[in-house]
């Protein structure tokens, strides 16, 4: 007998139950497949999970849960982010902590439900107007499925904002073996509120900390919250000088306080780095211990930070004269978040809709 | 002297009547002896939007539309004894109708105060689904000859614990104190007039007469006590993984290659619970395992796909792109795994000996699964059939899932 607490487990689970240790306490749901396993998962394990009418309302409900000082989650796929989306600038320009898990489907529109994508790169990048970063993180294994969760909620928390933890079909519904004896335990979040005697500004910081502390509704100091811009008490202005800069802030709080979280994997002169994230990322893992195999030097890259772009990502990619990205989309949206539309050169991309990247498709791209 | 305002000086266009709605809003919370910071008032898209600052209690300016969602969150999430009120005008609640129906229909403790003067102000004066036919807007100049929607029908209907409209004139604080008095859901539509934008296109608009015209009936309509919807945080659940079976696992019992299992039937038949019971089974062996499973939306009816990945070694891509054992147990089955089964180059084929003839690359093993234990155990059989022919599991572990090592006599 082995040792170990081995089960078969999916990816839903793992992502619900590490949310819930880490502090998240409402979720609110509506359905839609791929994401359902973790509505259905959190409505038996979070202190609050609530069935919201449509995605409009999931967010407005989270978005009210989070001025009342709780950690809300909400799982859902492209046709429901869709909805959301107005929702999440709202609860960007107020400033309140939440958690979406993403699940990517196929697409356009309702595309194939029950087929994998990495899709919505780009979409998630670009989803605030004016191009301020909301910050995503990606899951690439099942360790992942547990060790990000915990850290997507405390940068809601630390940075006051909507999170993104991408993610996707082929990962949270494909049971596989796992042994639970290799999760560590997940440390609650760190939460502080506002505590001081003076009037609560909910939009002014102090001259280090690009944040401001967080102080719910109805409680003892005066709270304005608004989606328009405004000043640093939250009302509204124009483009005064001071709500512009307060609007300004909020690219560099999220900059400063989203942490790089990746995978490197180098060896030594190899010129090759390949480069994949979500389920590609098992598919790159295979390919590069193949193709070392045959004694081939290769490096690996998986970055679980997608957005903002981390700014040591550049520096890795300028140490190798070859990249190869693997995307389950049409054109490398990841690679071209990177490097542009006109990929340099030294940038290869393989892509797939509608089927899984497998290791010798990302192999067959690495100079030999 | 106010202690809900801040100002007697109001945003509003001279003579506008959202100042008078203010301004009752205080004196009805004022009546209640509500402390300000007791009172979260939260502000749709409009004119009555600019209203915040005027106010001393706790200000939420969210989306057009959604004043109410966003208020039905916080008022869920506050204990009894705060007050949430929402101002929001004919378009929003337009706009917003399903969120306002929702927090009727759930009963969430708040109060919407409706400014309803017929237009959107805001942007020009456009008409929204309150316009009463015959008003005439900017854009619907000779009128929208539509019914408008009965707020507070809609409302009552939907179980609000209390519903009124008024006409926005003289003191109806009295009204808004019974709203926000109500341990539930509460609407108040106010009627009104936009001073910038009504008389230039109803140069002889009376507010009474036209509200009476348009069948706006002014009243209150109530429901009976129903709890108000207020969540209760229940921690301490059990983990999620305390509800797992665990599986004891052995050495490796000596696959040695990566083996990739297509289970092909029909949903009903236990397809997804016989590949969970061969992965389950193959990891007691020692192995590694991957499983998914694939169905049509109708989950009842139609067919019921597994893949099944088998292993030596831990698995980190799972895809399957040629199946060493492509196993069909139905009709429906057949069907769905057909373009795989022509794209098969190597390995076997397993089907259910009722079906038509196969043409296929590769070779075709017909078994009898569905009459020994009837079709709901036939994936189970079919998997235990392969496994064993094949013999890439040990009898002992087969019989861990094999409907003929649990049933004594066959089913005749």
């Amino acid at each position: 007998m082995t040792n170990g607490r081995w089960t078969l487990v999916d990816g839903s689970r793992l992502i619900t139950e590490s949310l819930a240790q880490a502090g998240a306490d409402a979720f609110v749901g509506y359905p839609i497949t791929p994401a359902s396993w973790i509505y259905q998962y959190a409505s038996r394990r979070f202190p609050v999970a609530l069935a919201a009418p449509d995605e409009i309302t999931t967010l407005q409900w989270m978005s009210g849960l989070a001025a009342a000082g709780h950690l809300p989650v909400t799982s859902t796929s492209f046709p429901g982010l869709a909805l959301m989306v107005e929702s999440i600038n709202m609860a960007y320009m107020m400033e309140l902590p939440m958690v979406i898990v993403l699940v990517q489907r196929l697409g356009p529109a309702t595309g194939t439900a029950t087929a994998g994508a990495q899709g919505d790169v780009q979409l998630v990048a670009s989803l605030i107007s004016g191009g301020y970063p909301l910050p995503v993180f990606c899951i690439s294994d099942f360790a992942d499925c547990w060790r990000l969760p915990p850290r997507a909620l405390q940068t809601a928390v630390d940075a006051r904002t909507p999170v993104i933890l991408l993610t996707s079909k082929e990962m949270v519904m494909t049971q596989r073996d796992f042994d639970l004896a290799t999760l560590p335990p997940v440390p609650p979040v760190e939460r502080r509120f506002y505590d001081k005697a003076e009037a609560y500004q909910p939009y002014a910081t102090s001259p280090d900390v690009p944040v401001p502390p967080f102080l719910p509704v109805g409680q003892g100091h005066q709270v304005r919250l608004t989606a328009s811009t405004h000043d640093c008490r939250g009302l509204i202005q124009h483009t005064s000088p001071e709500a512009m800069a307060n609007t300004r802030r909020l690219q560099t709080k999220v900059e400063t306080l989203t942490p790089a979280l990746f995978e490197l994997d180098e060896q030594e002169n190899a010129e090759t780095l390949v480069v994949a994230y979500d389920v590609t990322a098992e598919a790159a893992r295979d390919a590069v211990a193949a193709l070392r195999q045959q004694g081939l030097s290769v490096s690996l890259f998986v970055p679980k930070t997608l957005w903002p772009i981390p700014s040591q990502y550049h520096a890795i990619f300028e140490r190798y004269r070859h990249l190869v990205f693997a995307e389950e989309n049409l054109q490398g949206q990841w690679a071209r978040l990177l490097f542009g539309h006109r990929l340099p050169p030294k940038v290869r991309t393989v892509t797939s809709v509608g089927a899984m990247i497998s290791p010798q498709a990302i192999a067959q791209e690495v100079p030999i | 002297m106010s202690t809900v305002l801040l100002t007697d000086k109001l945003p509003y266009c001279p003579g506008c009547t959202h100042h008078h709605v203010t301004r009752q809003t205080a004196k009805a919370l004022e009546k209640l002896g509500v402390s300000p910071l007791d009172v979260v008032l939260v502000t749709d898209i409009g004119c009555h939007g600019i209203a915040d600052a005027v106010f001393a209690t706790h200000t939420v300016h969210g989306l057009h539309g959604r004043s109410t969602a966003i208020a039905a969150g916080i008022a869920m999430a506050l204990p009894a004894g705060k007050k949430v009120v929402v101002f929001i005008g004919d378009g929003g609640a337009t706009i917003g109708l399903q969120h306002i129906l929702e927090a009727a229909r759930m009963n969430v403790p708040l109060t919407v105060v409706v400014h309803n003067n017929f237009l959107y102000g805001m942007t020009g004066g456009q008409p929204s689904g309150l316009t009463p036919p015959e008003f005439k807007t900017m854009v619907a100049p000779e009128g929208t000859h539509l019914p408008h929607h009965n707020l507070c029908e809609l409302v009552h209907e939907a179980g609000a614990a209390f519903a009124a409209r008024v006409v926005g004139l003289g003191d109806f604080s009295s009204t808004l104190a019974d709203a926000f008095a109500q341990d539930g859901f509460a609407l108040v539509e106010v009627l009104e007039m936009c001073t910038s934008y009504t008389p230039k296109f109803n140069p002889d608009f009376k507010l009474r007469q036209v509200a009476e015209a348009a069948g706006y009936a002014v009243g209150s309509w109530t429901n009976p006590p129903r709890p108000p919807f207020r969540l209760q945080f229940r921690g301490g659940k059990p983990s999620l993984l305390s509800q797992l079976k665990l599986v004891a696992r052995q050495e490796n019992v000596g696959l040695m290659r990566r083996l990739a299992i297509v289970l092909a039937g029909s949903a009903g038949e236990g397809v997804q619970y016989a590949a969970e019971s061969l992965a389950r089974a193959a990891v007691s062996g020692g192995l590694h395992a991957t499983k998914k499973g694939s169905y049509p939306v109708t989950v009842g009816v139609g067919f019921s796909a597994a893949e099944i990945l088998l292993s030596p070694h831990p698995i980190r891509y799972h895809g399957i792109t040629e199946p060493d054992f492509l196993v069909i147990t139905s009709e429906d089955g057949l069907h769905w795994a057909k373009p795989k089964l022509a794209t098969m180059r190597s390995g076997r084929v397993f089907v259910d000996a009722s079906l038509p003839q196969l043409e296929s690359p590769v070779p075709v093993e017909r078994r009898d699964f569905r009459t020994p234990f009837g079709a709901k155990n036939a994936a189970l059989l079919a998997l235990a059939t392969v496994a064993q022919e094949e013999a890439f599991l040990p009898e002992a572990l087969v019989a861990t899932f094999d409907p003929r090592a649990k049933v004594a006599t066959p089913k005749s």
